[in-house]
Formats: structure tokens, C-alpha cells, sequence
């Protein structure tokens, strides 16, 4: 079932001057998995609500297929979602947690005991869980619940499976774990699913398409690879993978630092002075080119199977992180040559120019 | 003794928080002096009835009437404190309103009114020639001088204890498992009773025994609206208070310790429920 949410538009209760979510038009097709990364307060979690119901927007409309949710209520919805902390019944077992939603039907709508019972085993099973039904949330490991919730989202056949920051309150290694798990379910399951996420390496491992969102606004929407590669914005470049920003120049098409010309191509047109967004894979150090910097090391430190150099770009343009091998001995106050490999140039005030 | 030495000793030792041997101390001294001492004094003084002077007391008809009339009545009285507290705990901290606050406040006015005003009060109320008393006469009802008159002191007694209870749950439960219940299909009624009671099971429980004790051994507010009919409307503390008059010191303590006999087992069994209610949540 396709989602699309048209020009949803929310304030603050308070009627702070900035709206949470301001215009914001998504499409979600059927059976994608899309994720809605953004900083704290970007407005991803109340976008994930207003879809499924649990909080209803200023103006806009969610449609779910062709029919218009917009007024309908989180029950009449039929959404399964997915919470942070679980929020598990407590006082029920597992097995109830999961056949509540088929528990609370109405007579003519629920299944009998038996289907109920056989759909619950189902679903414990699909979750890798068999054998616990009849254990509390309580007995229960972090990543168990989540399992759980899951179980219990999907028990109701939903439309479409909404996650809220599904793996957020887990540890590394089980948030690992259950990533290429859900990846996995929703091979076999095929619901159409969004996830809201902070955590970009979850993004772009498990989500067909992200939408990057910022300040209420939906800065980037694509696949993995156009997000990373390609950022839009340079809200999206510094947020996605690591980037260090330097000041720079563009005349003519191509990119200045402190009137040294890099060997970068910049799109033609205007003028003017921006950022440089690099990588730190997108620069070499220790090779003396015609147009390379000379730079000096400020600090360097290990970094798993690298060293991390932190580079001061002279002409006051600002500092670079590089991945250095261990091998290459280098020392803090010397001054290395620096090539740019790749970049990409943002006017001050405006989107992508290169 | 030794036994109770060597495990203070091992909590002293794996403990970096300081002061155990003092606060403990403290404690049992606390305890000993304004607690235990004289409940031990009053069963030391009924025991020279011995068990058998202890039974006879206990079914005479007048005594047996006036316990009943007590232990019936306050729990009939905490358990509908249970279900209006629980509303009042659920509106004083779900829903902001004007006039909130002052709510708020006023709920915690039959702790600090002294009792024999709030009887007082009450009786005069609910008298049939009272305020609210008039309104109920002409259905033949009469609440003040009647067992109900002492129901309706107990609520009153027993209301802040259900309220504050209960209040600090409702505040700490968790939004997003009423809103997990919903996305499920669940609807209001059925979140709540699924939901949000068993979550508030534990808090209602404390709040109901606590109400209870309390009314069990009321005596301030309820002998002015009770009428104090013996077999009807006395309750035992005011019989305790008569035979002190009559300067029968065994009969009253008898009756005392009766009294604390029942209240002790019954806030016991409530507090065996409250146990196994916690395991049976594996929490």
C-alpha cells in the first residue's frame, strides 16, 4: 500500500515562530522500505505520527493507496507502528502482546481462539522468538522487546509498518544485529515501511530510498548511493557521512582556495565565494603536484586500521580530516602537500553548484 | 543475635553508602519506642485475659456488632474510594483545567481537618434537615445516624490516600503504551481496562489498604454521624472509648487487640497479593 503525505504542515502547540514540519510531501511506494533521517527536532518522528495517525497536522492530507486517511483515526487506520521503548504491555505475556490487536477486534471481526493462537505462534516464530509466549516483557533483552513489538505490529495484517528510531534504545552489536534482520523481514513480508532514524549508517544500509529531513523541511530525497554521493544541500553534506567544509571560491567554473586554483571542475556560471564540502577519502596527502597546498598537521590520531590527520588548510579556508595509512610517518607541526580528489562546491545561500 | 550481627556486618562491608550501624539504629529505636512498645504493652495487657477471655469478648453480641460494623464499613468505604479517588487521581493529573491546582490542594483537606470538624460537618450536612440530607429525605433515605452516615465519613477520611497513591503512577505511565493499544485497534474503553488498570492495579491496592486501616480505626469524624446505635450504627473504637470509661482496661484493650489482630491480617493478605502480583509481572 503506497503512502503519500501532500504539503503536511505543523506547529507547535506553544506557535513557535519555526513550524515543526513545513510543507512536507512525501511518497512512500508499495513495499519500499524509505527511512527519515534528520537531526533532533528535524520533524521526522511527527511526520511518522501524522501517517499513522497518533497526531494530526495544521494542513495536508495522508493518503494511504487512493483513499484519504487524513480524518481517520489511528485505529480506523490500520497502521502497525513500532515504538522506541517497546511500550510493551507489561502485564500481559508475550504471546498476549502479540495477539492483543486480534484480542480487542470486535465479535464479528475477530478471528476465533484457535486462528488467534495459531497466528500468534506464527509471528513468534517469524521473529526468531518460538518458545517464549509465555514469558513477560520484563524477562525479556532489549532487542527481545523490540522483536516483540514488532510481532505485535505486524499480528494485525497492517497497511503499512511505521518504526519509530526502532533500534535506537539498543547497543551496537544487537542494533547490528537486528538491522539485517528487519532488512531480511521485509524481504519476505513486503509491507510498505518508513523508519525514522538519527543514525545515518542505518539509513543507508537498510532504506531502498532516505529523505533527509532539516528544520521541518525534506531536504534530499533518494536512494542511498544519490544521498552520499550527490548531496543536494550542504545540510545533507555535513550531515551524511563525514565531511570537513573549507572556504572557497568559484570564478569561472572553477574552485579557489585563497587564489590557488584546486584541479576541480566547478560548475559554470555565477561567482562567488562558498564551501568546499570534502571527504576525507577524497583527499591524498605526501604527493607533490603542481596544483596541490602545502598544509600542516595540527593532530593526528588512531582510528581503526588508519591514522586520523586533522590538516589546517593554509589561507585561513579551515581544517580537514584525513585517513592517513599507519605506515606514512607523519608528525604534527610538519607541513604536507594536500590534492583534492573530489569535492563539492556550495554558493554561500544556495544549493548545489558543482 | 549473631546471626543478625554477621549479616550487618556483610552489608556494611559491600556497602559504600555510610551511616548503616547509626541509621539502622536509629531505626529500630524509632520503631521500638513509638511502635512496638506499646502495641506490646496493649497485647501484653489483654493476654491476662488469655485466649479464651480474648473469644468471649470477641462474640459477645454488642462487641461482635461493633466489629463488624467497623471492618464491613471501611472496606466497603475504601473500595468506593478506590473507584472515585482513581477518577479524581486520573482527572487531577491527565487534563489541564482552571482551577486545577486548587483541586488539587483541596484533596489533601480531610488529612488536615481535624476530625471531630470534619464529623461535625458532615452530620450536619447530611442530616436530614441538612443541606444535602433534605434533598435525599424525601426519597425515605436518611444518611447521617445510620451506617451509611459512617460510610460517608470514611470515604471522606479515606479519599487523599486512594488520590495521592495513585496520582504519581498516572503521572509516570508511559504515553506511548496507550498509543501503541490504539494503533492495535483498541478503543478508549478497552485501552483503559486492558491497559491502563492493570498498570494502576498496585498504586489502587497500596491506596485501598491504606484507606482502610485508616477507617478501620476512625473514631473523630464517624461518632458524630453515626448515631451510635449499639448493634446498628457503633463502631469499635467508640466501645474501646466506653469501656476506658467504665474503667475496664482489659475489656478495652481486648477489643484493641482484636482489632489489630484483623487489620494486621488483612493488610497482610493484601500486601501477599501485591507480592505475587509484582512476580507474576516478572518485574
Amino acid at each position: 500500500m503506497q503512502i503519500r503525505t501532500v504539503d503536511i504542515t505543523k506547529n507547535f502547540v506553544g506557535g513557535s515562530a519555526r513550524p515543526v514540519l513545513d510543507g512536507v510531501s512525501l511518497e512512500v511506494g508499495s513495499g519500499e522500505l524509505v527511512a527519515l533521517l534528520g537531526p533532533s527536532g528535524s520533524g521526522k518522528t511527527t511526520l511518522l505520527r501524522i501517517i499513522a495517525g497518533l497526531e494530526f497536522p495544521d494542513s495536508g492530507s495522508v493518503y494511504f493507496g487512493d483513499e484519504d486517511a487524513s480524518q481517520k483515526s489511528v485505529q480506523e487506520r490500520r497502521v502497525g507502528f513500532v515504538f522506541q521503548n517497546y511500550a510493551l504491555f507489561k502485564n500481559l505475556t508475550v504471546g498476549e502482546n502479540i495477539a492483543f490487536g486480534l484480542d480487542v477486534r470486535g465479535r464479528e471481526l475477530r478471528p476465533p481462539k484457535a486462528e488467534i493462537r495459531r497466528r500468534t505462534l506464527e509471528l513468534l516464530d517469524l521473529v526468531q522468538l518460538s518458545g517464549l509466549e509465555k514469558r513477560r516483557p520484563g524477562q525479556l533483552s532489549g532487542g527481545q522487546r523490540q522483536r516483540v513489538a514488532l510481532a505485535r505490529a505486524l499480528a494485525v495484517e497492517p497497511r503499512v509498518l511505521l518504526l519509530d528510531e526502532p533500534f535506537g534504545a539498543l547497543d551496537a552489536k544487537v542494533r547490528r544485529d537486528l538491522r539485517a534482520w528487519l532488512r531480511e523481514l521485509h524481504q519476505q513480508t513486503g509491507h510498505t515501511t518508513t523508519f525514522v532514524t538519527h543514525d545515518q549508517d542505518e539509513a543507508l544500509e537498510l532504506a531502498d530510498r532516505v529523505a533527509v529531513l532539516n528544520g521541518g523541511r525534506i531536504e534530499q530525497i533518494g536512494s542511498p548511493d544519490d544521498i552520499y554521493d550527490h548531496p543536494a544541500t550542504p545540510f545533507v553534506h555535513g550531515f551524511i557521512g563525514e565531511a570537513s567544509a573549507l572556504r572557497a571560491d568559484l570564478r569561472g567554473g572553477r574552485i579557489f582556495i585563497g587564489g590557488h586554483e584546486l584541479a576541480l571542475p566547478g560548475k559554470s556560471g555565477r561567482n562567488g565565494s562558498g564551501r568546499l564540502f570534502v571527504r576525507p577519502h577524497d583527499i591524498a596527502i605526501g604527493e607533490a603536484a603542481a596544483n596541490g597546498l602545502e598544509a600542516e598537521i595540527v593532530a593526528l590520531r588512531r582510528s581503526g586500521a588508519t591514522r586520523r590527520a586533522e590538516i589546517a588548510v593554509p589561507f585561513e579556508a579551515g581544517r580537514v580530516e584525513i585517513d592517513a595509512p599507519t605506515s606514512a610517518n607523519l608528525r604534527p607541526g610538519e607541513k604536507v602537500p594536500i590534492r583534492f580528489l573530489r569535492g563539492t562546491f556550495f554558493l554561500d545561500g544556495e544549493s548545489a553548484a558543482a | 543475635m549473631k546471626g543478625l550481627s554477621s549479616v550487618s556486618v556483610a552489608i556494611k562491608r559491600n556497602s559504600i553508602i555510610p551511616g548503616f550501624g547509626l541509621t539502622l539504629g536509629y531505626t529500630l529505636v524509632y520503631l521500638s519506642v513509638i511502635v512496638l512498645i506499646p502495641l506490646g504493652a496493649l497485647v501484653l495487657r489483654a493476654s491476662s485475659l488469655g485466649l479464651s477471655g480474648l473469644w468471649n469478648i470477641a462474640t459477645e453480641p454488642r462487641i461482635f456488632a461493633a466489629l463488624r460494623t467497623s471492618f464491613s464499613i471501611a472496606l466497603a468505604a475504601a473500595a468506593i474510594n478506590v473507584l472515585f479517588g482513581g477518577i479524581v487521581a486520573w482527572v487531577l493529573s491527565r487534563y489541564e483545567f482552571p482551577g486545577r491546582r486548587l483541586l488539587d490542594a483541596a484533596v489533601d483537606l480531610p488529612f488536615a481537618l481535624p476530625t471531630a470538624v470534619a464529623g461535625i460537618s458532615l452530620a450536619a450536612i447530611y442530616a436530614p434537615n441538612g443541606l444535602i440530607g433534605s434533598l435525599i429525605a424525601p426519597l425515605g433515605w436518611q444518611i447521617a445516624y445510620t451506617p451509611l452516615g459512617i460510610g460517608v465519613a470514611l470515604v471522606f477520611i479515606g479519599l487523599p490516600f486512594i488520590v495521592r497513591t495513585v496520582q504519581p503512577v498516572i503521572a509516570e505511565l508511559e504515553a506511548d503504551v496507550e498509543e501503541a493499544s490504539a494503533t492495535l485497534g483498541a478503543t478508549r474503553i478497552q485501552t483503559l481496562w486492558r491497559v491502563v488498570l492493570p498498570a494502576l492495579t498496585p498504586a489502587l491496592m497500596t491506596g485501598f489498604a491504606l484507606a482502610f486501616a485508616r477507617g478501620v480505626g476512625e473514631y473523630g469524624s464517624v461518632i458524630f454521624i453515626a448515631g451510635n446505635l449499639p448493634y446498628v450504627s457503633e463502631i469499635a473504637p467508640l466501645l474501646i472509648i466506653v469501656k476506658l470509661e467504665q474503667f475496664d482496661y482489659a475489656g478495652a484493650t481486648a477489643i484493641a487487640t482484636l482489632m489489630l489482630l484483623a487489620s494486621f491480617s488483612i493488610l497482610l493478605i493484601i500486601n501477599l497479593i501485591q507480592a505475587w502480583n509484582r512476580r507474576r509481572f516478572g518485574q
